[in-house]
Parts: C-alpha cells; structure tokens; sequence
C-alpha cells in the first residue's frame, strides 16, 4: 500500500485536439477514501482508467509510492476495479471468479482456497461460494467483482466507477455502509466515482471535484460546502446551488452588486493554500505546453494573478453565497458588521423542514438577477415585497473567471446601508 | 384514469386475417397436400386409392433412404464441426474498430451473396482436376484428385464447398455478438490478468451462446436439406456418394413422379429435422443455466 501520485498527469482520445484531462498534479494518500465527483463526461471514468492502467496517459507521470508506473501494465498494478455495472465471470461460480485472478497468476491451489475464504469472510460472501455469480441480486454481484480485486495481497487502492448505478435505492445506502466497512476493515487506498454530491459528501474523507477535465478543488465535504474554492463547486454542491450574483469591485475595495453596495473586497492570498489551488496553480505552471496551456484559461490565470497583485483589481467579479448564509430581515436596523443586500421576494417555496425564498435582485446591472435564501420552515416574507437580505459576512466569497479571488466582509461605515 | 367506453365485438379477427390467409396459401395448404399424397397410392388424378400408411412403412424400409439419412446426417455433423469454429475464430481474429472493420465484413459477406447454382457451378469448376485452379494445384501436389470419380473427393468437394459458402453466416453472427460485449468486460479481465485464451473462453465464449444458437440451428436445417450445391458438382455422385436425402427425394418426387411415397418422405423429412432442431435448442438453452 501506498500512495499515489500524478505527476502533470493529461489525457486526450485524440492525438491533442481537445483533452478529456488537462494536467492535474496530485497526490492520493493511502488509507484515505476519495470520492471524484464531477457531471458525465467531466473525465473521472478517464482519470480512473489511468490510475488503474486501462489507459495510459497522453503526457505525465504516475507513481505509486516511489514506483513509476505510468507504463506498467494493468494487471501488475495490483488495482481492484468496479465497474458502473457488475462485470462477472457468469458462468463461473462465486468461489471461482474470486479465485480468477489468483489462478491466472498460477498460485498454489492451497494458498488460492485460504485467500479466497479470508475475502469472503471480510465480504460476507461465505455462503454464496458455490452459488452461480449470476443467480446473485445485483448488490452481491457488485461485491463479488469487488472481491476480485481484493483477493490479490498488497492491492494498491480500490478504485469505483459510480459501483452504486445499478443498485436499487432502497439497497444504496446499505451497500455504500458495506463499502465503508469493507474500507475501514481492509485500510486500503479507495476511490469513488460519482456524479452524486450526496453519495460523494456522505462516503468520502476527501472529495476531489472534477469539472471540463480539471480538478476545481479538494477539500473534505465541509470544506467544500463552506468555502468553495470555484463557482463550479458552489453550483455542483448544495442543493440549492449557491446564489451567483454580478457584482463589480470599484477603486476604493468596495463591493456593488446593480449600484448596491453590499461591502468591501478582501483578497484570500492564504486561499492558494488550499488543496484546488495547488492543483490550478501547478496547471499554470505545467501549462508551458501551448496545446494544453491554451485550454487551461481562467482557472489558472486567476489563481497566478491572485498570489501576486495584494489587493484585489477593481473590475467585474461574481458574488458567490450559499443559500443557507442568506437571511431575509424583518425591517428595522440592519446588524453591524453585516454585508447586505435589497431584492424583491418573488416567491416563498414551503419545502417541509425549511423554505426557500425565491427573490430578484432590485435595479442596476444586477436587474433581474435572482436570490435565493434558505430559511426555517414558516417564512413570513410576503411575495412582492422588497427586502433587505442580511448575508453571513464570513461565507460571501468573490470569484472571477470562476475562481476564487476574495472574500466581501462588511463596509468600515456598518454594512451595506444606502 | 377515466375508463373510455368501448365497443365490445370481434372486429379484431378481421386484423389477424391477412395472416392466416397468407399462412394458409404459404404454409398449411401445400403441407395438407403432401399429407394428402402420403395416404394414398396415384395412378391418375382420377384415378387414386387409399393406402394408409404403406408409404411411410415402405420408405422407413428402404435401404437407400436410409443410406442417405445417415450420409446427411454425417454431412451435417461435419458442417458444424468446421463451420462453427472456424466462424467463431474467424470472428475474433476481426479488427474491432477502424477503416480494417468494413472491409473484412464485405470480404466476409461476400460468399452469401451468390446465388446457390452459381456457387455450385464455381466450385464445379474450380474442383475440376484439368481447367480448374484448385483441382490443378492439387494435382501438381501430387493428390490424385477427381471429384467425379472419387467417392471421398466428391464429399470432400461438397463439404469444402459449403464451409466456404456459409462459414461467413457464423462470422457475422459471430461478430455481431462479440460487439454487443461492453468494454468493461474486456478492462476487468486486463486488471485480473487473464490469458487471451481465458478472456475467449471465460468472457467471450459464453456471451456467444445466444448466437452461436443461432447459428447451430440455421447451419443444421440448412446443410441437412442442402440440394443445389451438390446437384450442380455431383448430381448426386459418384455413384451414392453425395446423394443426399433432398437429391433422393427430388428424384422420387420429380424424376420417378412417385407422389405417394415422395410425400411421406417429405413428411418425415420435415419431422426429422423438427425434431433434431428442439433437441439442439432445449440443449443449448438449458445447459449452463
């Protein structure tokens, strides 16, 4: 067991016309489980295919441990793989495809039985030896390819393609359980791929976001939540999507959403700390090639600009707060300290165990953009109001070309009062 | 759901009608004609008796019926034996993706699309020991080959001339099976370090089963009532040795104009080959179930 590492790691199906993976630079601890979540077609199947040896990379450089193995073929990567669907030997017998990869390595008989009885003890699968793998449920055959991959000692890391798809719902949440269990038990390296954030947030230490074939950020699933790193996070994460709204920074640092002045910027230098970062910022720096460098645009520009201008440029930036973080206020005095804003309430969504207050920002550029704040259950904002919304000043954060430059904290004269 | 009134008759019948008439004209009517035929012993249309089953008795008796039913069957067992494998491997060995892929399929296919006396008359040529490129090159080998003389040259023509006729059936279905394998099938046998052979025969084979089926079936039927082919090169011969049931049928029927007997043949002819093909189908079906 060991750890991971992607050295600048890019993939393109097609000679270097367009890139299914643009270079990513980092590491995968071991004992950690990592959830790779992004849409369909975002390059995780792509990035797990690499790690595994399926594909080999277009450029880059992958080690595990201090091993290259970027040329190394699949089957001595000691990788466990599962597939989107259970992919079986279906005429074989459970104990017989657990034994496959034993046998095509020509173990003794006796050493192939004693691994193939410590698996299905660690799966639960001791009954269902001499069973046919297809007259198995769906979730037992998912297990049974899992435990393929695990009959090998020293597996490198488990690595899952979306394993859950053809789980019905009602058997999800007790397979993903299995598979935490499997994963604590056996400590190894697991990655997860998902499009799910529920399924991400719940199962993994880390998450590593995944969009257009870049990584945007990894943090764990706080972090993502409270201080997404891209826009693309703050949309993918959270249900409702966070608020992003068109703002502007002006010469003096403050911060006007449509003429409104909501508070001023404070640049995040200490935010290229953090673990997206890191990997955009590498992305510039690798980025020398032209093919690639072209396609990495934004993300790495605004990153490379953020760590060396100290104030944040006056310019056209994007207001990003979560809907939880937004606060109808009942008239009256406006707290200090408190970054604020007015819109029309448009509409009030009962949802059960809380509502959303669906409202349009009020005049200016921002005209018609919308706010939506998630509140405790009984709202009293009446549709066709105008209100001021009270933001929590430590979770306004401002992104421009989609990353995070900065943070708007309340103006020196007590928030954003006309 | 609101309930729609609707009427209550039998105009459905009206819709299924195109069917049993074109069944009728196509299938059932011809077959009762046979049947009729078996029954009876004709001398003219006017003239017919009534014998029961005598011919049914007289030609399960009969020493050359039976002389053939064992050849074609023999012939059969031989076609499955090549064909099958040499199809499936034919298959596998295909490109799978790129400007190769077309190619190989139209080269494949192309057999299938001549005509069966055409294919007869090729191979009755070519075979041919004096003008015919295959029979030539054998004889500079220094195989005394003859087809038209030789019993065993004669089987071996017709046989080499089917596999090269039909093989390419059991290539595209082959194929076409193989293709339907999703990647992730071949990428786990990669991570599990299978051999070419086990990914065949552990991935591969068993995904085959529903078309090779198929193709067991539709070479069976077809090489147990092969006639064009054979009549063309042999006519039968030498002697017996490529007169198969369908040739000894179409010279009762047609050259003798025996009706009576050549419609009970018929009839067990059609049984047979009913028979053999569900024994084939419940086997193949059911095993590995």
């Amino acid at each position: 067991m060991a750890e991971i590492r992607l050295e600048g790691v890019a993939h393109s199906y097609d000679g270097g016309s367009t890139w299914a993976l643009r270079p990513i630079t980092m590491t995968w601890e071991s004992r950690r489980a990592y959830a790779l979540l992004g849409p369909s077609g975002c390059g995780k199947t792509t990035l797990l295919n690499i790690i595994s040896g399926l594909l080999t990379p277009t450029q880059g450089r992958i080690w595990f441990g201090d091993r290259e193995v970027t040329h190394v073929p699949t089957h001595e990567r000691n990788i466990a793989q599962v597939f989107q669907f259970p992919v079986l030997y279906d005429g074989m017998s459970v104990y017989d495809n657990l034994a496959f990869p034993l046998r095509n390595r020509r173990w003794p008989k006796a050493e192939v039985d004693a691994r193939v009885h410590a698996v299905s003890r660690l799966l639960g699968l001791e009954d269902q030896l001499r069973r046919r793998s297809r007259s198995l449920d769906a979730g037992r055959q998912q297990i049974v390819s899992l435990g393929r991959g695990l009959v090998r000692s020293d597996v490198a890391a488990v690595l899952l393609d979306e394993p859950l798809t053809v789980i019905d719902p009602g058997l999800k949440w007790a397979m993903r359980s299995k598979l935490k269990e499997i994963h604590r038990d056996t400590g190894h390296t697991l990655i997860y791929v998902t499009h799910d954030q529920t399924e991400a947030l719940t199962f993994a230490d880390e998450v590593v976001v995944l969009a257009d074939g870049e990584v945007v950020q990894t943090g764990e699933p706080t972090e993502l939540f409270l201080e997404p790193a891209h826009e693309f996070v703050g949309h993918f994460i959270g249900s409702p999507g966070m608020n992003v709204l068109p703002a502007e920074v002006g010469d003096g640092g403050a911060v006007t959403v449509g003429g409104d002045t909501v508070g001023r910027a404070v640049p995040y230098p200490d935010d290229a700390a953090t673990g997206a970062d890191a990997a955009t910022g590498d992305d510039a720096a690798t980025g020398d090639d032209g093919a690639v460098a072209g396609h990495g645009d934004g993300a790495g520009d605004g990153t490379g600009g953020d760590r060396t201008v100290a104030g944040l440029a006056p310019g056209p930036v994007h207001v990003g707060v979560r809907p939880e973080f937004v606060t109808p206020l009942d008239g009256g005095g406006v707290p200090a300290g408190v970054p604020t804003l007015t819109a029309r309430v448009r509409a009030v969504r009962r949802m059960g165990a809380y509502d959303l207050v669906d409202a349009v920002l009020a005049g200016g550029a921002a005209d018609g953009s919308r706010l939506v704040a998630k509140v405790g259950a009984g709202s009293t904002a009446e549709p066709g109001s105008e209100r001021r919304f009270a933001l929590d000043p430590g979770r306004v954060y401002l992104f421009r070309d989609a990353v995070r430059v900065g943070r708007v904290v309340a103006s020196a004269n007590g928030g954003g009062a006309p | 759901m609101s309930e729609v009134a609707k009427p209550k008759n039998n105009r459905a019948w009206f819709l299924v009608l195109p069917v049993v008439v074109s069944v009728a004209f196509t299938a059932v009517i011809p077959l009762m004609t046979v049947v009729n035929f078996s029954v009876q012993d004709i001398f003219s249309p006017d003239d017919r008796v009534w014998v029961g089953l005598e011919w049914y008795r007289t030609i399960s008796r009969d020493p050359e019926v039976r002389a053939a039913f064992v050849r074609t069957l023999l012939f059969s067992a031989q076609v499955l034996l090549v064909e099958i494998p040499l199809g499936v491997a034919i298959a596998v060995a295909m490109p799978k993706r790129g400007i190769g892929v077309p190619f190989a399929l139209v080269v494949v296919a192309l057999p299938l699309l001549i005509p069966w006396n055409v294919v007869g008359t090729i191979w009755q040529i070519f075979a041919r020991g004096d003008i015919g490129l295959g029979g030539w090159v054998l004889r500079r080998l220094g195989v005394d080959f003859n087809y038209a003389l030789d019993s065993t040259d004669a089987w071996v023509t017709v046989l080499v001339m089917d596999v090269w006729h039909w093989t390419p059936l059991v290539v595209l279905l082959a194929y076409a099976g193989l293709r339907s394998i999703p990647d992730a099938y071949y990428q786990a046998a990669r991570i599990d370090g299978a051999s070419a052979w086990s990914t065949f025969r552990f991935i591969q084979l068993p995904r085959l089963r529903g078309v090779l089926t198929i193709a067991i079936l539709l070479r069976f039927m077809d090489s147990f009532m092969i006639y064009t082919e054979p009549f063309v090169v042999t006519g039968g011969g030498p002697g017996n040795a490529t007169s198969f049931l369908s040739i000894l049928l179409s010279k009762i029927a047609v050259g003798q104009f025996d009706l009576g007997p050549a419609g009970a043949f018929s009839l067990m002819y059609f049984l047979v080959i009913q028979v053999v093909c569900f024994v084939f189908f419940t086997v193949l079906t059911r095993t590995g179930r």
